[in-house]
């Protein structure tokens, strides 16, 4: 799948549930690389700004949609990626907050 | 300005944070090394995240390492303070 399509696929699909893609369409555009960089690598769309385990069930959560995606933009407006925001914090043009990482400390590296 | 001392990050070639913290200090004329520990062998991945591991517990990316002081994220205010850039 080419980045466009993916775009156009994930932006009528997650707008339907209130997430919205960052203003920042450049920004857009390099995580969705990065989720199609994932996907070749892994086999599935890890996000881009963790490291992946390899393994799809130890990374079930932070497959792109993440699972903090929801509490994220609820508190600061804006996934960790910020490749999700929510409409009011792209209406309102603030620069989107320092999102910190919501992933338990036991999960995010597998040694 | 502190911009002697060894600057380090560890980083993932896909991350957007990871890519504006390169920016931010090319931008402050900072030299750094980096390591996008994605792109490693699995071996050498093992090594540098247990290095990176004993560094900070936080465990994310991208982790920042200015002489003996470790910011985690694109923390402009602090990452300026501890480089004594105004």
């Amino acid at each position: 799948m080419k980045i466009e399509q993916l775009y156009e696929v994930l932006k009528k699909s997650q707008e339907a549930k209130g997430y919205y893609f960052n203003r920042n369409k450049k920004r857009v555009f390099d995580l969705l690389e990065g989720l199609l960089i994932n996907k070749k690598r892994y086999g599935y769309m890890c996000c881009p700004c963790r490291l992946a385990a390899e393994d799809r069930h130890w990374d079930q959560d932070i497959i792109c949609p993440c699972v903090y995606r929801g509490p994220d933009v609820a508190e600061y407006g804006s996934c960790y990626c910020q490749l999700y925001v929510s409409q009011e914090g792209n209406e309102e043009k603030m620069p989107h907050a320092y999102v910190p990482e919501r992933r338990p400390m036991e999960k995010r590296f597998r040694l | 300005m502190n911009n002697q001392c060894d600057v380090k990050i560890y980083a993932l070639s896909t991350c957007s944070h990871c890519r504006d913290t390169k920016e931010f200090l090319n931008q402050c004329g900072i030299a750094y090394k980096s390591i996008n520990v994605d792109e490693l062998a699995p071996e050498e991945r093992k090594k540098v995240l247990m290095e990176l591991k004993e560094l900070s517990p936080e465990c994310a990316f991208p982790t920042i390492v200015i002489g003996d002081r470790v910011i985690v994220g694109l923390q402009k205010k602090e990452i300026k303070e501890v480089l004594g850039i105004k």
